[in-house]
């Protein structure tokens, strides 16, 4: 055994060495490691809860296309509801129309039938008195005669 | 078996002293065995070893006047193994800027490949530290590992050179027969005792610092001396807790070199069936046999390699976990 400074030359070595180790390697690759560490489990623990986030999503979006779903059959059937409701109020309205426009027309009708009547008859007492002046050659008092000719209008 | 190595006919003839005489298998393997060793002369100034340098006019003097010797057994504690030191700060240095790089242009998004390799095996320490170790605010046990890990694993890759290539390039592309530049060179540090063993005196002392910290003084010797028997069987007790408490300790630093140490030693023994490759048609199956059985050896010592890295660094987790455990 050849022991002499070499032991303690290595000693020195050795102290520096692990010094070095300690001060410029160890500290460097540890933060990287850790940094890594950090990142793939904040990583895995972003995906599950993106994971959890579309769940909820997807569950929401149920929920929300049923609700548009009842919504867009309620507006359906609220607007073929009141569809029929406006044909129906235009049917009547027009059934009025017409019950009306032809209600005005038979009393126009009527009306000119009574005028046209009451012009008959006094061109019918015109033409009786004349042939009754000139039958009887004289003239009859036509106020004095207005009953009788009445009388005799009516019955044509 | 005599080792003849087959380039020393070349060896230059009067810068050398042992030029012409032929190595025998224990030269060859003391050879090997031997650091680069730079130390205290006989006169007091630190030099290197006699014949371990051989650039330019290092031991003129000396080699005139003999004022003073520097024998490489004769140092004692007062030298140091430059290839040792040099191939451990080498490595070192190799693994902190390679490391440091990788750090500094991580990414979170987009790991390059290096970064994906670095990550993988930081993330691996991390977790032998997480499981074995307590105190989670602890700012140096993680550091501390990974340190160890690499740098032992660097250290302990160097037992896969050939075992003669280093040696052979440091000596100026000569046989280890011939004093070129640099004539010894052992290129595994962990084969020199000095280099686990003063890494595990760096944990024996973080043993100590914890578990004076965490239990106070008394706490810390009452651990060794007032169980298991409680305190009327003191002296057994520290016959019992302190042998064990420092055999650990030892062990930890000698298991390292122990392991690497018989590999290096297996791939010399090995390297002296290339001795005589181009002497006899003899010579080159028996080289022949050597590659193969090399071979094999350094497939099986991958293993060790790894895995003695990989103990050291465990095995440094839980000594300071225990030393932070109050019983």
């Amino acid at each position: 055994m050849d022991f002499n400074y070499t032991l303690i030359g290595q000693l020195l070595a050795f102290i520096l060495f692990v010094w070095f180790c300690m001060r410029f390697i160890w500290p460097q690759l540890l933060e990287i490691l850790e940094t890594r560490e950090k990142e793939i489990s904040d990583g895995l623990e972003a995906a599950s809860r993106g994971k959890r986030e579309l769940e909820d999503a997807n569950s929401q979006r149920e929920v929300i296309v049923d609700e548009a779903k009842k919504e867009a059959a309620d507006l359906l059937s609220q607007a073929s509801q009141r569809a029929n409701q406006m044909v129906e109020d235009a049917k009547s309205e027009a059934q009025e129309e017409a019950e009306r426009v032809k209600a005005s027309a038979s009393a126009d009708l009527e009306q000119a039938a009574k005028k046209a009547r009451e012009e008959i008859r006094s061109e019918v007492a015109a033409l009786v008195v004349s042939g009754a002046e000139k039958v009887l050659g004289a003239e009859i008092d036509k106020d004095k005669n207005a009953e009788l000719l009445d009388e005799i209008s009516k019955e044509y | 078996m005599d080792y003849v190595p087959h380039i020393s006919i070349i060896a230059a003839p009067n810068k050398i002293q042992m030029a012409n005489k032929e190595l025998n298998s224990t030269d060859y393997i003391q050879h090997h065995l031997q650091n680069l060793k730079f130390g205290e002369c006989s006169d007091g100034r630190w030099r290197f070893a006699d014949h371990h340098i051989n650039i330019g006019e290092a031991h003129t003097e000396q080699k005139t006047t003999n004022t003073y010797t520097c024998d490489a057994e004769n140092m004692g504690f007062n030298a140091i193994h430059v290839d040792t030191m040099g191939m451990s700060i080498l490595l070192g240095s190799l693994f902190c800027f390679f490391f440091w790089r990788v750090a500094k242009n991580a990414s979170v998004d987009k790991p390059s490949k290096t970064q994906n390799v670095v990550e993988y095996l930081f993330d691996f320490v991390r977790g032998v530290v997480n499981d074995n170790f307590q105190d989670k605010s602890n700012k140096l046990i993680g550091p501390l590992s990974f340190t160890i890990v690499c740098w032992v694993f660097l250290m302990n890759l160097m037992d896969l050179l050939p075992v003669d290539l280093v040696p052979w390039i440091a000596n100026g592309f000569q046989s280890s027969t011939v004093y070129g530049p640099i004539h010894y060179f052992k290129v595994l540090p962990i084969a020199d005792v000095n280099a686990p063993m003063g890494m595990a005196l760096g944990i024996v002392i973080l043993i100590h610092y914890y578990s004076i910290k965490k239990k106070g003084l008394g706490g810390f010797l009452g651990e060794l001396t007032l169980q298991p028997l409680g305190k009327w069987a003191m002296p057994l007790n520290m016959l019992i807790e302190i042998p064990g408490f420092y055999a650990k300790q030892i062990a930890l630093g000698l298991r390292l070199y122990g392991n690497l140490f018989a590999g290096e030693m297996i791939f010399i023994l090995i390297a002296l069936f290339f001795g005589a490759f181009f002497d006899s048609l003899y010579g080159a199956a028996l080289g022949v046999f050597g590659i193969l059985l090399s071979l094999a050896w350094a497939i099986f010592h991958v293993l060790i390699i790894a895995l003695q890295a990989y103990v050291f660094m465990i095995l440094t987790v839980v000594f300071l976990n225990q030393a932070h455990e109050t019983h």
